[in-house]
């Protein structure tokens, strides 16, 4: 099923945590909500659940408005960010609560549900745990037991808030693989909110970018990385070298050097703000043409990778750069030596859209 | 007329919440004052239901659909059981009391028995809160800080003042306070000092049943203040007294105030317990409430509403204080 | 008292104890000060009230618990507790579900008004239904007209036990309530649960114990309720006299073993109160390491 957010506001008394946000969730497909803390997205998610009220806006499910549903009938499957397992229950009877709660023409029998809920429970691996009580679980599988127990009523869409928020590192690579390869085996249209990008890149078709209670991006996880749309997005995914300073014959001209600019990046005499992220640096000696003079403070060798920490010649700001550890082995740098820094890429923005950040 | 207001209510929509409340407080003020012009009661009920109702409509009005279910039933039930069982009856204090002339007031609450009991209610009431804040941290100390045998059964007997009817204290602690009682015929027959039927007996008795309340609030946050804290200071060079004096008891100073004001509120309306040991002599050992029940008894309802009127006054003051009291203990708590 | 031991304290002979320990003197003189207090004000009456119930034996015990007069005040006393016990739980617990799991104006407030009974004496209590319901209240000539009676009558005893009583549950179960948040009953309401079935099977098992300590302390208070009562009664012997009462004209009669004796009944209520207290803060106390 398709979802479609519509000019949604939300407040909190002076806080706007929703402003206009409007967005489609494609049907079948994975959607990550990634943004920091506080910026609205598991306010979205609530919203589109029917577990919070927006003050304005429509939700639309497969094109119906759905906005004055009560989450009773919206018919989601929603996992919590603490998993809100009911403590007084067995795994198996938080698991089928979902069926015995129905209305008593559409509850399926005593059998019907015993079958369910062993499924669902072999389904997240975890069928051996049914008599158990969730404070006796690890927190891996009480995540699990959520899930399965979302799953239980058959929900048009599943809803997930930061569903690894709360696990450890180990735990969460392994649940993230699996949570992957259950969506392929469901297809069941998925969102989930996290404020970690590699989640949100590794795991989701669709990645929205949300800061102050809007939305900044849309786009697949490749194209959000490498195309941002606003600098916030740019600066929140990965890491990024940022210059400002005016367009002087095509080129950004800041202390420590020049950047030569592609084409329609800003008028002449404009102020502009380039990003470079440090593996689009090369790293060279030579001593004339455009690039940024830096020194080099250290040099890291991280797997295949070196990290070379450098501060500009003149400006002494700190500045990043990665090359494959052969091309460091070959260059030799001394630290203290001085370098140049040429981007193979840039991404422009008007300096003001950066100042609003 | 409730239908009227629920619509009203409707109209109102959002953001009204706070005002219509205060409305609703102001309508029951204009109940009082309007009574006491006119000398109608009825208007002043009626003034007081629309109040009421009004509020209700407003509130559910503003309750659009709420994720967790219920709201609207149980704001109805809250705030019908609250005005018709405890708001509406106790502003008849107050209307009654509004509908009197000054010199009827003023004869009724400066009588001498009654600025006597007043002495006493307050001076045995503040007494007791203090005795009860010094050995209530004690024993909450010993509770919370220290193993020993029948500590589990003292813990749990504490509470015995909340549980045990007051009548019965009453009689049990004259009886133990008489001069052939247990305690009485030493302190009595021996020293010479009169507990039972004397002020001290009140005294006595307001102990007991403000003994809770001290430990109740203390022990908890005793229980919470982390070992780091003590340890911290120690490490610090403080000494084990500089510790206590410096670290623990600040962090215990707004339970101890929450304690004795709770304490003190309730010694100060306490009446079951104390009129039997009391001996109830005009002048010297009749406590406020026990005035109260005296004039009721000789079918002075304006006199004794009067009096009420003044205690409510005062138990009202004491409610706020202690309110604010538990704000600034948690904000306190908070920023650390 | 801290005064006094911390000049006793700085004598600084700590060196060999941890840096959070008293030294033995002053934790027994605690122990001391704080057990001998207990003794004397809880202990002592507590010991005193079955003493005097059976100083003239179980045969003069049991007889004045059997008597007519007893026998109605207990009856009365049970009856009382029967309606206005039920009638707090169901403000308790719609007040509490309202005012734990909602968000709304006027809350505190709200939490400040149904406190409001704990700090009014139990004299103005009962006052205020004589206020309204007597011959001379408000509601008294209508009252005489259609012949209810109120005051001096069983009706205003339940009211009175009302009043008295009418925050305790809701006292216990707010707290409880909000401690567990609303996570648990979202769920619920998101698998398709509705308003009663999310209350029975989710929110009640999780606050089942203090529910019922907050029913036990009601009644407890509700049967042992003695100002409010006293008030509205009138003391008419075998119609409106409760336990309490009935203690109270037994011991101005010098009745002191019969008086003791009813009272004793009194004093094991409360006993047992305490113990199911005790059961129930455990019980709590072992569902949260559990959960935790």
């Amino acid at each position: 099923m398709s979802i479609r957010v519509e000019h949604i506001n939300k407040r909190f008394g002076d806080f706007t945590a929703l402003n206009d946000v409007t967005l489609d969730v494609p049907d079948g497909k994975l959607t990550a909500l990634l943004g920091p803390s506080g910026c609205g997205k598991t306010t979205l998610l609530r919203v589109i659940a029917g577990l919070e009220q927006a003050d304005s806006g429509r939700i639309l499910f497969n094109g119906e408005d759905s906005s004055r549903a009560h989450v009773r009938e919206r018919n989601v499957g929603f996992v919590f960010q603490h998993y809100a397992l009911f403590r007084h229950m067995t795994v198996f009877e938080n698991v089928a609560f979902g069926l015995r709660v129905k209305p008593r023409r559409e509850r399926p029998s005593d059998s019907e549900i015993r079958a369910k809920v062993t499924r669902l429970l072999e389904l997240v691996h975890l069928d051996w745990l049914g008599h158990r009580y969730p404070a006796q679980l690890s927190g891996g599988q009480r995540q699990r037991i959520a899930l399965a127990r979302a799953l239980a009523v058959e929900p048009r869409v599943l809803l997930l808030d930061e569903p690894f928020g709360a696990l450890d590192a180990k735990v969460r690579k392994d649940l993230r693989r699996w949570l992957r390869d259950l969506h392929h085996q469901l297809g069941l249209t998925s969102i989930f909110v996290t404020h970690d990008q590699e989640e949100a890149l590794e795991l989701a078709d669709q990645v929205v970018l949300i800061n102050k209670g809007a939305v900044e991006q849309v786009g697949e996880p490749a194209q959000v990385y490498s195309q941002p749309a606003t600098p916030f997005v740019q600066s929140f995914l990965g890491h990024s070298n940022l210059f400002e300073g005016r367009v002087v014959s095509g080129a950004l001209q800041v202390e420590d050097g020049g950047l030569a600019l592609p084409a329609g990046s800003g008028a002449e005499g404009a102020r502009v703000a380039a990003y470079v992220r440090p593996h689009e640096f090369h790293v060279t000696r030579e001593t004339s043409g455009p690039g940024i003079e830096a020194k080099v403070a250290r040099a890291l060798e991280l797997g295949a990778l070196a990290r070379i920490e450098l501060v500009g010649a003149r400006s002494g700001r700190p500045f990043e750069a990665e090359i494959p550890k052969r091309e460091l082995a070959q260059l030799a740098l001394a630290p203290g030596e001085t370098v140049r820094l040429v981007p193979d890429a840039l991404r422009v923005f008007p300096a003001q859209e950066v100042a609003a950040e | 007329m409730a239908e009227a207001a629920l619509q009203q209510g409707v109209a109102a929509r959002r953001g009204f919440g706070g005002p219509a409340l205060w409305a609703g407080l102001l309508l029951v003020g204009a109940a009082v004052f309007f009574a006491s012009r006119g000398g109608l009661v009825p208007s002043g009920l009626i003034l007081a239901l629309y109040a009421l109702f009004a509020l209700l409509g407003v509130a559910l009005a503003k309750a659009r659909s709420r994720v967790l279910p219920g709201f609207r039933l149980t704001l109805a039930i809250t705030i019908l059981m609250l005005f018709l069982i405890i708001l509406i009856p106790l502003s008849a204090v107050f209307i009654n009391t509004a509908q009197l002339s000054w010199s009827q007031i003023w004869s009724a609450i400066s009588a001498p028995r009654a600025v006597a009991s007043y002495k006493l209610s307050f001076g045995a009431s503040l007494l007791a809160a203090a005795v009860n804040v010094v050995f209530g941290l004690i024993l909450a100390w010993a509770i919370t800080r220290y193993r020993f045998p029948g500590r589990k059964l003292v813990d749990a007997l504490i509470d015995l003042p909340f549980a045990l009817p007051t009548a019965v204290a009453g009689i049990a602690l004259t009886a133990l306070y008489a001069k052939n009682g247990w305690f009485g015929a030493f302190l009595e027959g021996q020293l010479g000092i009169k507990i039972a039927f004397s002020q001290l007996g009140v005294l006595v008795a307001l102990i007991f049943i403000g003994l809770p309340f001290v430990v109740r609030t203390v022990q908890p946050v005793l229980e919470d203040l982390d070992a780091e804290y003590e340890e911290a200071a120690a490490s610090l060079g403080a000494n084990r007294a500089q510790t206590i004096w410096r670290v623990v008891l600040p962090a215990l100073y707004p339970a101890l105030l929450t304690g004795f004001a709770m304490a003190f509120a309730r010694a100060l309306g306490e009446y079951g317990s104390v009129i039997f040991i009391a001996g109830n002599i005009p002048l010297v050992s009749e406590i406020t409430p026990l005035i109260i029940i005296t004039k009721l008894e000789q079918y002075d309802y304006a006199g004794a509403t009067a009096i009420a009127a003044v205690m409510l006054v005062v138990s009202f003051a004491l409610l706020l204080a202690i309110n604010a009291l538990q704000v600034w203990s948690a904000r306190r708590t908070e920023r650390s | 008292m801290a005064g006094g031991t911390a000049s006793l304290y700085a004598r600084g002979r700590e060196t060999q104890r941890g840096a959070t320990q008293d030294p033995a003197w002053a934790k027994w003189t605690i122990i001391g000060l704080g057990l001998a207090f207990f003794a004397l004000f809880l202990l002592a009456p507590l010991a005193l009230v079955f003493t005097e119930a059976l100083r003239r034996g179980w045969g003069a015990y049991l007889k004045a618990l059997t008597e007519p007069d007893a026998l109605s005040a207990i009856r009365l006393t049970l009856l009382a507790a029967a309606i206005a016990v039920p009638v707090n739980l169901v403000f308790g617990v719609a007040a509490s579900w309202l005012i734990a799991k909602h968000r709304f104006r006027g809350r505190t407030l709200l939490t400040t008004l149904i406190d409001l009974p704990f700090s009014v004496s139990p004299v103005i209590a009962g006052l205020v239904y004589v206020l309204v319901f007597s011959s001379q209240g408000w509601l008294g000539p209508w009252l005489q007209e259609s012949g209810y009676k109120i005051i001096f009558a069983v009706p205003g005893i339940v009211l009175a036990t009302v009043f008295v009583t009418f925050p305790f549950i809701a006292r216990e179960l707010i707290p409880l309530m909000e401690a567990q948040g609303t996570e648990e009953e979202e769920a619920a309401v998101v698998l398709g649960a509705g308003g009663l079935t999310t209350f029975l099977r989710v929110t009640l098992p999780n606050v089942k114990w203090g529910l019922l300590y907050g029913v036990i302390l009601c009644n407890a208070r509700a049967m042992g309720e003695f100002g409010a009562v006293s008030v509205v009664s009138g003391h008419i012997r075998g119609l409106t006299n409760t336990m309490p009462l009935h203690v109270e004209i037994l011991y101005n009669e010098y009745q002191f073993s019969a008086a003791f004796a009813v009272a004793s009944l009194l004093a094991l209520l409360a006993l047992v109160t305490l113990l199911i207290k005790t059961v129930v803060e455990w019980r709590v106390a072992r569902a949260q390491r559990e959960g935790a």
